[in-house]
């Protein structure tokens, strides 16, 4: 067997990653069809007085995306966990919790980038003022990689649970709680005109903090439920 | 002195030792643990002056101060014998850490329900998203969370190791948890809730609830050792030195 670098290795597992993602685009698009649906239930379930709903808008998008995103985490170890992917990557020379964030970042780009890009459209539809729309994607961009790294961690420990769908939503959000509060609140802050920065500095922070620990984490629960 | 210290530790990870010693332990828990509750209780219950804006209201901090804090103490408790157990494979060690979630989810529980009592004549309403409020009610969702994977594993091991993984990762998250609340609170709403003025309490109404925090320690431990003796039994209910236990 040829010794490859971490670099090369994790690239081939994020390109037999995409490959499997692509051949099943409609699975891959489920979350973000659920995002854009459980935001349009918020007017349909208050009213659609723009005031209000501009009033609402940077919870709405945050609380979707928290909910979109740990939808989407069932599917990121489970298919690997059942057909013996998984073991190959726990035998294989390079670090196991290098070679989960790669695959934790592949998750991200097509579950959460989309998120990024598809959340100005539902913002308008809640009217948040336009000059929020970009520090809003930038606090989606820093925060949706947290809680994906977040939900990595419990997707590792669910992976080895049948049912686990319900179980790993108990086990992430209150993790996740703090990304969410940050989050909206730089979106808030910025659609009442004031400078968002002190949140977002701290999306960064907890987004460097997960992205260091996270893996370690996930490579511990999935050695746990590999045996 | 380490090396006593590492031996006696080395000593107690052994479960028929620990059983034996946990059975003599538990009534000087139990009983003192009653004791100082009861001292405490007459002495904030009785002896200590009504607070002169929440008249005998303010009593109950009695009860919801200490709780709270062993909600915590608990939490930080069972992260750090699930360490112990991840490190240095010690089953005993994991199993204080499943004994601790049931105590920790009902001294939390407790802290919720009398800060909510305490809040019907205080604040009028009996929730507020007051940020202390606010974190009891997620660590109770930490504590549900980890039973719930607890109980979702079929082997005792897994379950053991994933548990701890989830416990050592809710540690750290919890002042992250805390202060984001905390910050969160005291933007959205003014700082209207007044708390009893704390730099000022007298030492008759402080000594009660310090000693209620002794108390509530000493019944932690009582509850504690009582439920990790039930836990050895359930477990090692195959071994020999359970028979000799059981039967005695």
């Amino acid at each position: 067997m040829e010794n490859v670098g971490i670099f090369t290795a994790a690239a081939r597992l994020v390109e037999r990653d995409l490959k499997v993602i692509f051949r099943h685009v409609s699975e891959a698009l489920n979350p973000l069809v659920f995002f854009v649906v459980v935001a349009t239930l918020f007017p349909l379930a208050t009213s659609p007085d723009a005031a209000l709903l501009r009033d609402m808008a940077p919870g709405v998008v945050w609380v979707a995306a928290l909910l979109s995103s740990t939808l989407a985490l069932d599917s990121l170890f489970k298919a690997d966990m059942d057909d013996g992917t998984m073991e190959q990557l726990a035998l294989s020379p390079q670090p196991l919790a290098w070679l989960l964030l790669a695959k934790i970042v592949t998750h991200w780009v097509v579950s959460g980038l989309p998120l990024v890009l598809i959340a100005p459209l539902v913002a308008r539809g809640f009217f948040l003022p336009t000059e929020a729309i970009l520090p809003m994607m930038l606090a989606l961009a820093l925060g949706t990689p947290t809680l994906s790294l977040i939900g990595a961690v419990g997707a590792a420990l669910t992976a080895g649970v049948r049912r686990g769908g319900a179980l790993l939503s108990l086990l992430v959000l209150p993790l996740s709680l703090p990304t969410m509060i940050f989050g909206a609140r730089a979106t808030d802050l910025a659609g009442l005109g004031e400078d968002p920065s002190g949140p977002l500095y701290l999306l960064a922070a907890l987004l460097f903090l997960t992205l260091s620990l996270a893996p370690l984490a996930a490579a511990a629960a999935i050695r746990i439920s590999l045996d | 002195m380490w090396k006593a210290f590492v031996r006696w530790f080395h000593r107690m990870a052994s479960p028929p030792h620990f059983y034996a010693a946990a059975s003599r332990w538990t009534p000087w828990f139990f009983w003192s643990a009653i004791i100082v509750i009861a001292i405490c209780a007459y002495g904030g219950l009785v002896l200590a002056p009504a607070d002169y804006q929440q008249g005998d209201g303010f009593r109950i901090i009695y009860a919801h101060v200490p709780s709270a804090w062993m909600s915590l103490f608990v939490y930080v408790n069972m992260a750090i014998a699930a360490a112990i157990g991840l490190i240095w494979r010690i089953k005993l060690a994991h199993a204080v850490a499943a004994s601790c979630a049931p105590i920790g989810a009902s001294f939390t529980f407790l802290a919720l329900a009398t800060g909510s009592i305490w809040g019907k004549p205080m604040w009028g309403t009996w929730w507020v998203w007051d940020a202390r409020l606010t974190s009891e009610l997620i660590l109770l969702f930490l504590y549900i969370g980890y039973m719930a994977l607890r109980s979702a594993m079929e082997e005792p091991s897994r379950a053991d190791r994933a548990s701890a993984v989830l416990a050592i990762v809710g540690v750290v998250n919890v002042p992250i948890i805390h202060y984001s609340v905390v910050w969160w609170n005291t933007l959205h709403q003014g700082p209207t809730v007044s708390k009893i003025g704390e730099p000022s309490i007298t030492w008759a109404m402080l000594w009660p609830m310090l000693g209620m925090m002794v108390g509530f320690m000493l019944f932690f431990g009582a509850i504690l050792l009582t439920r990790v003796r039930g836990e050895v039994l359930a477990r090692e209910r195959n071994s020999k030195w359970i028979k000799e236990v059981a039967v005695s």
